[in-house]
């Protein structure tokens, strides 16, 4: 059984000038120990996507049908003293500014003992314990001082560490990360993805990485889902993806990292924007921006089609996928 | 624990290091208006809590009062006797120490009132806040409906109806605790809105998304991880609301209403005084009339400063 199962996930966000849906029949799954990354656009649903796993959307936004498994108990129905026995304690989530997920007028070691207290049937003393042991694996320098210390007192790359000690504090199964380096300089974020690297694979943490940082996506995840206006485009191994990419959208990312360009050139960049949730155009949602659009493309949904260990959702791939079994066949 | 956190006490600030270096003590140290009102303040409170040790006379007992004693003016006019040194009001109850009855009286009523409208606003105005829909909607209209009868109206209401069922020697007996009541409860609305306006700016805030992610319930956010967050407010309003407290008793022991004449407050000797201020015997009023003033106006430049050095606005830190 694998450890997250996410079956035709659809999400509504009930707004006065009507449902507005900001994921649209998601699927995919994740073993245990398995780390995934989520890429794609401001507002493609990356972030709705991680609130919706531990079914945590804030008003007006809901679960409008399909299912999230997680160790075969489906958190979009599950009771909400079930589901909080599960947040923090099995499934953590790591947020993308660590100035502002950390309380204020809480001192560190308040906070992390608070966790384990809520979860955990274990002394103070314990508890402290514990979180020192945590402030040390995430390598923070003397970690008993850091407890008694407030947010502000520490910097931004010591904060978010700390923030992901919170994250392991109770050796939780699966962390949703959500651009967790985003708010870092770029020394700092090469740290802390290498920390948090290393301590997925030490205790056989599953990982969901979400970023739109494609670089940081192919160091650390085995597995890629691409989402564009809330649906997934294109899915499979990340070095496949990377390397080979088969949707035109993701082909567009790769070639608008500035290592793909001849020096002097212009970068190439996907034209327009992603359309509003409230009017994605009919059949693919990115036919209004793609360079090799077709009929059909304006017409249906495009279908998945397998290439190679990828799932891609292109009609283009779906015809020549169509035109390799007639040949087959003849 | 403790054997835990005293080797750290060593390495780190302790909490008085720490207040020493903050921004809180260090303007305080350089208005010098703030200085004076904390310190008269606690002259008042100091004075009204030791008031049955420092005080001449025991304005309660009623073997100590000698009528043949009223109305003697202060001891520094020509009438004056010196073992009454602010003269006596006219049934021969010595002013010093009645006032000092008095103010103890009356900083009680106005700290257990605002105490009691920060209880009833914080729960209302979190649960408004936090749960916000419905909920905060009907919450916030009782508020406006509680606010659009000023608070002396419902407490003349209140008092007077429980005076004439109940009767007057009840009345007296229980008078301290139903000025709280009444006070305490006509005014939670203040406090209800600022935490409300406070709670929604706050709820945004990613560390409660954190909290709620980490699996805590509703209860423990509200109170452990939003309420930390907002009382800023809580203590500017809280300063102003005291001197409002204590004005909301004297006006309601002048008109009759409040403390009874043999357990008298500022409002009240204010009150009894009134009738004699044409004869001449002016001390009466216009003494503990300054005590009031001066206690009032206090607590308001307290207020006032603690919200120009609370308000997040005005400094980043």
């Amino acid at each position: 059984m694998p450890l997250l199962e996410v079956n035709n996930l659809d999400v509504c966000f009930g707004l006065r000038s009507g449902a507005v849906k900001a994921l649209r029949d998601v699927s995919f799954t994740l073993e245990r120990g398995e780390r995934l990354g989520v890429v794609g656009e401001s507002g493609a649903g990356k972030s709705v996507l991680g609130f919706s796993i531990i079914n945590l959307l804030s008003r007006p936004g809901h679960i409008s049908s399909g299912s999230v498994h997680f160790e075969g108990k489906d958190l979009a129905s599950l009771a909400p003293g079930e589901l909080r026995s599960i947040r923090g304690n099995r499934i953590s989530m790591i947020f993308q500014d660590p100035m502002m997920t950390l309380n204020p007028v809480l001192t560190i070691g308040v906070q992390m003992i608070e966790c384990l207290l809520a979860h955990r049937r274990m002394s103070k003393a314990d508890a402290k314990r514990v979180a020192l042991k945590k402030l040390q694996q995430v390598q923070i320098p003397s970690p008993e001082k850091r407890l008694d210390q407030y947010p502000h007192e520490l910097s931004g790359g010591m904060r978010q560490r700390i923030v992901i000690a919170i994250g392991l504090l109770l050796d939780p199964d699966l962390i949703i990360a959500d651009e967790p380096t985003t708010a870092l300089d770029v020394t700092i974020q090469a740290e802390i993805m290498d920390l948090m690297l290393n301590l997925c694979e030490q205790n056989n943490v599953a990982l969901i990485l979400i970023t739109h940082d494609l670089g940081v996506v192919s160091q650390v995840t085995q597995r890629m889902l691409v989402m564009y206006a809330g649906r997934i485009i294109e899915q499979g191994p990340t070095k496949e993806v990377i390397n080979d990419a088969q949707h035109p959208y993701t082909q567009g990312l790769m070639n608008a990292l500035p290592q793909m360009a001849i020096p002097g050139q212009k970068l190439n960049q996907i034209k327009g924007s992603m359309p509003p949730l409230q009017d994605i155009p009919k059949g693919c949602s990115f036919n209004p921006r793609c360079e090799y659009v077709m009929d059909i493309c304006h017409q249906a949904l495009p279908p998945f089609t397998r290439s190679g260990n990828c799932q891609v959702a292109c009609h283009m791939m779906a015809e020549s996928a169509q035109d390799k079994l007639q040949l087959k066949e003849v | 624990m403790m054997s835990e956190s005293t080797p750290n006490m060593q390495q780190h600030p302790t909490a008085l290091q720490r207040f020493k270096e903050s921004h809180f003590w260090h303007s305080f140290k350089a208005d010098r208006v703030a200085q004076l009102s904390f310190i008269i303040f606690v002259t008042y409170a100091v004075l009204a809590m030791s008031a049955s040790f420092i005080a001449p006379f025991d304005p309660y007992d009623a073997s100590q009062i000698d009528i043949m004693n009223s109305e003697i003016p202060p001891s520094w006019q020509d009438e004056g006797e010196a073992s009454f040194p602010l003269g006596t009001d006219a049934q021969g109850r010595d002013m010093l120490s009645t006032i000092l009855y008095g103010t103890r009286v009356s900083l009680m009523i106005g700290l257990c009132a605002v105490a009691l409208q920060a209880l009833l606003g914080i729960v209302i105005g979190l649960t408004a806040g936090y749960l916000g829909g419905r909920v905060d909607s009907f919450l916030m209209r009782i508020a406006d409906i509680q606010l659009s009868f000023s608070t002396l109206m419902v407490a003349i209401i209140v008092l007077a109806v429980f005076q004439a069922t109940f009767g007057t020697e009840l009345y007296q007996q229980l008078a301290m605790l139903m000025l709280i009541l009444v006070i305490g409860i006509a005014e939670w609305p203040q406090y209800a809105r600022t935490i409300r306006a406070s709670v929604l700016a706050e709820k945004k805030k990613e560390y409660v998304d954190a909290a709620r992610v980490m699996g805590f319930g509703r209860l423990r956010i509200m109170f452990r991880h939003i309420l930390p967050n907002t009382l800023s407010p809580i203590l500017v309003i809280s300063t102003v609301q005291i001197a409002n407290a204590i004005i909301s008793e004297a006006s309601l022991s002048f008109l009759g209403l409040g403390m009874p004449v043999s357990q008298p407050s500022l409002g009240s000797l204010i009150s009894s005084g009134f009738e004699y201020i044409f004869s001449g015997a002016w001390w009466i009023t216009v003494i503990p009339g300054v005590v009031l003033v001066v206690l009032v106006l206090v607590m308001n430049l307290l207020g006032d400063w603690m919200r120009d050095v609370l308000n997040p606005k005005l400094y980043k830190g």
